[in-house]
């Protein structure tokens, strides 16, 4: 049951990956980009990480998509007009995808990690009390930082995308 | 409590994460209009956090979901600030073709 489970996760994972390249319409990837996001978000709910899965819907499918879809709205890019790359790098492009896929898997296929059994130590190691504890008390200074950083990126931000002043 | 690792296994975790990393270099290779090359973008950070969460649940320790937390503020803060420099490109190119952006092309 749980294995079918992961299946179509992932089926509906990589398939609606691959969508958010392949559409023409840059709304209708953004709208296969949250597809795939909340099947992320049921990964983690698998792995029971509770907490993860909702902040990464609260950051990804909320907030982030959010942004590319005023992006989108902004610039007004609804109607096809991206013109066409060349067959030639198309082309390319196809046969890189397949040769990096083919190398990846290929070297974790023969790497054949030494796994027999999956310990499972019985303490709690993921819910939300304690990943509170640990992200307040080991990696305080981390944390603090991430805040430092998101104000940054909001102030560089607003000044980057402010109409500038006539220019000469 | 079970592990889930027990009936999946984590090299299909592995297999998972490697092909959605791929497909993400796929976008980044495949299209030029640049807010796709962002999703592609997001979705190579995505593998990537997948890959985090299962080996936390691996070792039984809670340090991987921090780092996956971590992560997460890292593509927002980049998301932000890349649209915004993707706005103020098109509105002096009037197009986010990422061809057309060689000024500094010798």
């Amino acid at each position: 049951m749980t294995l079918i489970i992961f299946y179509i996760l992932s089926a509906v994972t990589l398939g609606t990956a691959l969508l958010t390249i392949i559409s023409k319409n840059p709304i209708h990837s953004a709208i296969y980009l949250v597809i795939s996001f909340f099947s992320i978000a049921g990964h983690y709910l698998m792995f029971n990480a509770q907490f993860l899965a909702v902040v990464h819907i609260i950051v990804y499918s909320g907030a982030i998509m959010v942004l590319f879809l005023f992006t989108i709205m902004l610039m007004n890019l609804n109607e096809e007009e991206e013109p066409h790359k060349s067959a030639l790098s198309k082309i390319a492009a196809v046969i890189s995808f397949c040769l990096l896929c083919f190398v990846m898997l290929a070297v974790f296929v023969k790497a054949q990690p030494q796994i027999i059994d999956y310990d499972i130590s019985g303490e709690d190691f993921q819910s939300i009390k304690l990943l509170g504890k640990v992200l307040l008390n080991e990696y305080m200074l981390p944390f603090e930082f991430a805040s430092v950083l998101l104000l940054v990126s909001m102030i560089g931000a607003v000044l980057l995308s402010k109409k500038e002043k006539a220019k000469i | 409590m079970e592990n889930i690792l027990q009936i999946i296994g984590i090299q299909n975790y592995i297999y998972l994460a490697t092909i959605l990393f791929c497909i993400g270099v796929f976008g980044v290779l495949y299209r030029r209009n640049a807010i796709i090359m962002f999703m592609s973008i997001e979705i190579m950070l995505n593998a990537v956090n997948l890959l985090f969460v299962a080996f936390s649940t691996y070792h039984q320790d809670a340090e991987g979901q921090v780092f996956v937390f971590f992560s997460m503020a890292v593509a927002a803060a980049e998301v932000a600030v890349g649209l915004a420099i993707l706005v103020s490109i098109y509105r002096n190119l009037h197009s986010i073709d990422v061809d057309k952006l060689k000024n500094l092309k010798g």
